[in-house]
């Protein structure tokens, strides 16, 4: 059960009387008084529900339904012809890439895609990312490098898959060479987090030149389900856990972990998409051309340095050692 | 073999003032061992087998010939999170200090193996199970730097439960961090091993536990992606025993050879010898 489709219901049902007055107020002009009173009602139950959200019920929003996925921000790219594929064994449909225009620029575009009903997703397993996937997101990784262009990313699974498959044809190994990979193409890389950015799953697609994450997006090092069964053996924790782990954008804009936030429709990113699709693009297309300044060398001497000094320690001072025998 | 003094230092620095136990019970045969011949033989049951996990410290002093310059060891973790549950993780930290005489998960330094200078990377899943937090990153990355400058081949012995979940995403990021520092590093054309020793898992293994340019399995190591129990829980079915095991992805040709740890010195030495741009030095 998805907490935020839980406390939308009372606001849809109050659109639908405001609708339904609205229409009703053609023929009965006495009703707008009814009608502002109502609209009042509903804002103020909008601003209670979503002006300050807890961790959890992020976590939810990211998960909704109706939030746009990777596939409608691709429909409004000007152009987009799909590649497919690993090349050595299956094409994973949980990720989507290939060749874009953005605007007047060509880009690499590499998405992960989950599915909106049941049936999408068990097509998508949903939007957990197989070994082949991410061969496949390495093999565009490169190839963008190769000729120049740029890469643009769209995050958002729940984490790789952990299949019996997965682990026979090598999980680990299709992360750790996206994660080479993108850590020396010679191509401006941009991030985006739309949904949910579930550990190293969402990690092979996200260590790029600028990260941005949709306002109530979350980014992870695990999914709080999965931190919750790892601490305390109990994966019903999770709203415990997502308290603790600092999965907000605003969280890890504070930790340098990513640069910017995109700011969502109060109620989220589903109650006006093209609004917020058009946005997204927006922002995306300043930062390439922010970063299309910088030669290759440049970008990943600067992308060397900035997950260079992500991090938290201290240095303990060495106390004199006294050698015996 | 005498205690190397890098050795005697930092243990006499750690000890603490009761002595440990002086028996064991080997886990899968249930024969009982006594500590010092255990130790005397790597830490593998004489009986069956059986490669107990081995502290960071008898790791190195198994591998390196002598001299060891440990590097980072003052790099110690903070809490980015001011993270509480049962405990502060401060407390949690101050308790694996403890217990595993380590400052923390990884053990970082430069020694020779057979001659051959090398940079080492030890982890020990003493420490929180191994986890990757910052500092763990941290002084790997700093290693993989040394080495690059000093043009020496890198060796990390892994083992570890995957990302510290205390760290949160600052944890995650050490993913990103090391492997651009091993990206860097395999760039100049330098020779980058990775052992992978039991248990080896999530982030570790999804990242530079994966891009050796060898990988050996220490034999009989769970090496995986996801736990064995995530795995049963989503299929809800038990998993064959060798599943995930050195020799399992020596099969299905994820690792490229699989090492007994009585051999494990002398063929890092072969390796190194094939490799080496340099004759090794004298030791």
């Amino acid at each position: 059960m998805n907490v935020i489709v839980e406390r939308e219901k009372k606001l849809l049902e109050l659109e639908k009387t405001i609708t339904d007055l609205r229409s009703a107020a053609a023929t009965q002009p006495s009703l707008s008084t009814a009608i502002e009173a109502l609209q009042d009602e509903y804002k103020k139950i909008q601003r209670d529900v979503f002006g300050s959200m807890t961790p959890w019920q992020k976590v939810n929003m990211s998960r909704h339904p109706e939030r746009p996925t990777s596939s409608d921000y691709i429909a409004r790219l000007e152009t987009f012809d799909q590649l497919h594929g690993d090349r050595h064994f299956r094409d994973d449909p949980a990720v989507t890439g290939g060749l874009a225009k953005l605007g007047e620029r060509s880009v690499m575009v590499i998405a992960q895609q989950r599915g909106r009903d049941t049936k999408e997703n068990l097509k998508l397993n949903f939007g957990m990312v197989t070994p082949e996937g991410y061969r496949k997101v390495k093999r565009l990784i490169d190839l963008a490098s190769r000729l120049g262009i740029p890469v643009v990313t769209f995050v958002d699974t729940k984490g790789a898959d952990p299949g019996i498959g997965s682990e026979e044809r090598a999980q680990s190994e299709a992360i750790a060479q996206c994660l080479y990979s993108l850590t020396v193409a010679r191509v401006p890389i941009v991030a985006t987090v739309v949904g949910e950015g579930g550990s190293g799953g969402a990690l092979a697609l996200a260590i790029a030149d600028h990260v941005m994450m949709l306002e109530h997006s979350t980014y992870s090092v695990a999914s709080p389900e999965g931190c919750a069964a790892i601490l305390w053996g109990d994966a019903a924790k999770a709203e415990e856990a997502a308290s603790h782990l600092k999965l907000t954008s605003q969280d890890l804009l504070g930790f340098g972990i990513i640069d910017e936030i995109i700011p969502e429709p109060l109620g989220g990113a589903h109650r006006d998409a093209p609004a917020l699709i058009a946005t997204t693009l927006q922002k995306i297309e300043e930062a390439l051309a922010r970063l299309s300044a910088l030669s290759a060398e440049d970008l990943v001497e600067e992308r060397y340095r900035k997950y260079r000094r992500i991090g938290a320690w201290q240095v303990e001072r060495q106390t004199a050692v006294a050698i015996s025998g | 073999m005498a205690m190397p003094e890098w050795l005697r230092r930092r243990r006499n620095k750690h000890e603490t003032t009761e002595d440990a136990a002086q028996w064991t019970k080997c886990p899968k045969c249930g024969e009982v061992l006594y500590r010092k011949d255990l130790a005397a033989n790597l830490s593998v049951c004489p009986k069956c087998h059986y490669h107990f996990r081995m502290h960071a410290f008898d790791r190195v002093s198994m591998i390196i010939d002598s001299d060891f310059n440990e590097i980072g060891n003052e790099v110690v973790p903070g809490d980015p999170l001011k993270w509480t549950d049962t405990k502060s993780y401060p407390d949690k930290l101050a308790a694996a200090r403890e217990k595993s005489q380590l400052t923390e998960g990884v053990v970082c330094g430069f020694g020779t193996i057979a001659g051959h200078a090398v940079a080492l990377a030890v982890m020990d899943f003493n420490f929180r199970g191994g986890t990757m937090g910052t500092v763990v990153g941290e002084r790997i990355a700093m290693l993989l730097e040394e080495a690059r400058k000093r043009k020496v081949p890198c060796i990390i012995f892994t083992a570890s439960g995957g990302a510290r979940m205390e760290e949160g995403m600052l944890a995650l990021m050490q993913m990103a961090k090391v492997t651009a520092a091993v990206s860097r590093f395999m760039g100049d054309g330098n020779f980058f091993l990775t052992v992978l020793t039991d248990p080896t898992t999530g982030g570790v293994s999804a990242s530079f536990a994966f891009q050796g340019d060898i990988i050996i399995g220490e034999a009989r190591a769970m090496i995986g992606f996801a736990g064995r129990r995530v795995i049963e829980q989503t299929i809800r079915q038990k998993l064959p025993d060798n599943f995930q095991t050195a020799e399992f992805l020596l099969e299905k040709g994820h690792i490229d050879m699989v090492v007994e740890r009585s051999h494990m010195k002398e063929t890092l030495a072969r390796l190194l010898d094939y490799t080496a741009k340099k004759a090794p030095v004298a030791v």
